[in-house]
């Protein structure tokens, strides 16, 4: 009986030593493809970085600093700075994630009280929070991204969706066979018709007669709803869905792959939204992701750092990055789908826009005055 | 011998040392500091008057949820229920409090009333099916928080508001906030409801251990046919046992909207108050002052880990797992109870 228990307590001993040993490898290779990982993202890392005192943090929203989406994209943009200017991560640079909305103000609360200079509120869910610690912490610059706040020590990031929107709806028209495209939208608001009118009047823009249909999931987590619609749309014959729907989104996707494996030459797509999506359309050897519409935020979080870091921090100011300066793009991964005659047109258009020749609305007023002069 | 009210005692003491000892050997497994680690939890609980006052914020919810499940499963219910509850008590406390005009001596009191009352009838539902018709409680209320859930987000975008997210502000009337407590914790939102959930635990602990209503909604929990061959009415019981858990949930409910936020976001997942109120009144061992006491441990854990990465590195996932393993411990209780028993054994 005694033995019996010491043979117990020997075997558990050793499967805790397995399991610790195994999370420990785990940890290191983890280590050494984060540090790969970030050789290739900064060359001049080595040469290149100048000394700076100056500290800059971001707030995540609950999805968390790796949701490959905005949070995620912005943390690159940090690391890109951090690396840049040769600060230390933690001291120089860092990220608080949030587990529910409660934790927004203490997160930026925290920050502020370990003295960074400049503090990002990732995504307009975080605007109310922002706004209330900056109005109390006049002496510490905050960003808010997504949304915008009237306070002079806050700089507003916002982005010119409609402008990418516009090209990724100039090439779902290309692409389209049936005459017949649509979208997905997440919440109906301000910032998602944005996105709409800039799809419908590129749509418009290549062939008038090509129908759009709209829809709105109320939701943007809600991926079996996404699903459903864009069952749906395919069904009545849409071949291209842009969704702007964050994780509402996958269901689109989820969607179009299952259509894609019973029957492997079917012509459906997806476009993807705030970054590039090309992996969420793969499936087998192809991939239903035409395009993604994508939202640069790391380039904005790091130029407004620089900014910062610079004495020039744009306070009190709306920043609106759009084509021109990198802050919107278009994705041109799926070569297959997205063919070379497509891509010609679309940079086409884009010259446009960037000359000013061609308006994109952002908003429905915008977008029928802009139909009713093609 | 120990005594059973050490044994009450010394049992979540224990479960919390062995997690927090877990919780270190599992950091220097993934190559952090545990000392640093720690230090970085105390700092961000009780570093300076904000955290404080931050710590206070999160436990007064906690102690009210936690004290719904107590006492519903000290009359042997398991109320599941407290995030829904949470969640109604939430939406009508923002509602009164946003939309009536009074002076604040009625208004404040109103509004805590219409959160303890909505809170009730989402306690009252469960109460009822499991008396009248038997159906076990746990599945009802489970249910009942996702009706809370999404009956809050639609309340929210068609009925408080024309399609916005988050509801007007409350009041000045009938906010818990106190520019005096913004003042003394640095800006931290921590609000009058702290008094309301110790008084909370008072009355809960009068009602159960010196009035006959709790003697009896305690018999009822020990053993239910043997209360009602005493003539207890059993179904009364049940049903007021559950009101009442409900009622205190809804009071949870009305710290975050009349204290912490002001208003109601719509949510897309649940606040995890309420589940989180079902760790504290385990680890408080279903008691008012355990309650209150887990509640303030559990408060010092969700803002201290905050500080873990970006003082100490250590991911926040890190810090959940912790968390987790102490609410483990707590839960195999049975087990620290076994081996103290068999240290008894020995010293014999």
């Amino acid at each position: 009986m005694k033995k019996n228990r010491l043979l117990l307590i020997l075997g558990l001993l050793l499967a805790v030593t397995f399991v610790l040993g195994a999370c420990g490898t785990a940890d290191e290779e983890e280590d050494t493809t984060g540090n790969n990982g970030d050789n290739t993202n900064t060359e001049d890392a080595t040469d290149g970085g100048e000394e700076t005192d100056f500290s800059v943090a971001m707030v995540t929203d609950t999805g968390g600093v790796d949701d490959k989406s905005f949070n995620q994209s912005s943390w690159e943009g940090l690391q890109e700075f951090g690396e840049e200017y040769g600060l230390v991560e933690m001291e120089g640079y860092t990220y608080a994630q949030s587990e529910s909305d409660a934790d927004y103000s203490t997160n930026l609360n925290r920050l502020v009280q370990q003295d960074y200079d400049l503090i990002y509120g990732i995504g307009y869910l975080l605007a109310d929070a922002v706004s209330t610690v900056a109005e109390q912490n006049p002496d510490t610059n905050f960003g808010i991204v997504d949304s915008v706040i009237d306070a002079d020590n806050v700089a507003s990031i916002t982005f010119k969706e409609h402008q990418g929107s516009f090209l990724v709806g100039v090439a779902a028209a290309l692409k389209s066979e049936s005459g017949k495209v649509g979208f997905v939208g997440g919440v109906d608001s301000d910032l998602i018709k944005k996105f709409e009118s800039g799809y419908r009047a590129g749509v418009k823009s290549v062939d008038p007669s090509i129908e759009v249909s709209v829809q709105y999931a109320a939701s943007f987590g809600d991926a079996a709803k996404g699903k459903a619609i864009a069952a749906s749309m395919y069904n009545s014959g849409v071949d291209v869905i842009y969704h702007a729907s964050g994780a509402t989104g996958n269901g689109v996707f989820a969607q179009a792959k299952d259509i894609k494996n019973n029957d492997p030459d079917a012509s459906v797509w997806v476009i993807g939204v705030d970054r590039n999506q090309y992996e969420e359309g793969a499936i087998g050897d192809t991939n239903v992701t035409l395009t993604s519409m994508v939202k640069r935020v790391d380039v904005a979080v790091k130029s407004v750092s620089e900014q910062a870091m610079n004495g020039n921090f744009p306070g009190g100011e709306i920043l609106e990055f759009g084509l021109a300066d990198n802050g919107i793009s278009v994705a041109d991964t799926n070569e297959e789908a997205y063919t070379e005659d497509i891509a010609t047109v679309v940079e086409e258009w884009k010259q446009k826009l960037l000359d000013g020749e061609v308006e994109a609305p952002s908003t429905e007023e915008e977008l029928e005055a802009y139909l009713e002069t093609l | 011998m120990f005594s059973n009210r050490l044994f009450n005692v010394l049992v979540p003491i224990i479960s919390v040392l062995l997690g927090l000892i877990a919780g270190a050997i599992i950091m220097l497994a993934f190559g952090y500091n545990p000392i640093e680690g720690y230090i970085a939890l105390w700092n961000g609980a009780f570093g300076s008057s904000y955290f404080f006052g931050e710590t206070v914020r999160q436990a007064t919810p906690y102690i009210l949820t936690g004290l719904s499940v107590a006492f519903a499963f000290r009359s042997g219910l398991f109320n599941i229920g407290a995030e829904g509850q949470v969640f109604v008590g939430w939406l009508a406390a923002v509602w009164i409090g946003s939309s009536l005009d009074a002076p604040m001596f009625i208004h404040l009191p109103l509004t805590l009333i219409g959160a303890a009352l909505a809170g009730a009838f989402w306690g009252f539902i469960p109460g009822l099916l499991k008396a009248t018709k038997g159906v076990h409680e746990v599945i009802i209320t489970i249910m009942m928080n996702y009706i809370a859930l999404h009956f809050s987000n639609y309340m929210i975008r068609y009925v408080l508001t024309d399609g916005s997210d988050t509801t007007d502000r409350v009041l000045p009337s009938a906010s818990l906030a106190s520019e005096w407590l913004l003042e003394i914790t640095s800006f931290s939102r921590m609000h009058w409801g702290i008094l309301i959930a110790l008084f909370a635990a008072v009355v809960v602990w009068f009602l159960l251990e010196k009035t006959t209503a709790g003697y009896e909604l305690r018999s009822v929990g020990y053993n239910p046919h043997a209360s009602r061959y005493a003539g207890m009415n059993v179904k009364k019981n049940i049903i007021l046992s559950m009101v009442i858990a409900g009622a205190l949930a809804g009071l949870g409910g009305a710290m975050a909207g009349l204290g912490t936020f002001g208003y109601m976001p719509t949510h897309s997942a649940f606040t995890n108050l309420g589940f989180d109120g079902i760790a504290v009144a385990l680890l408080g061992g279903n008691a008012a002052l355990g309650t209150v006491i887990a509640a303030f441990l559990f408060g010092v854990l969700k803002i201290g880990a905050l500080n873990m990465p970006t003082a100490a590195g250590v991911p926040s996932e890190l810090v959940e797992i912790v968390t987790a393993l102490i609410i483990f411990f707590v839960a195999s209780s049975y087990m620290i109870r076994w081996i103290l028993l068999r240290f008894k054994k020995e010293e014999k």
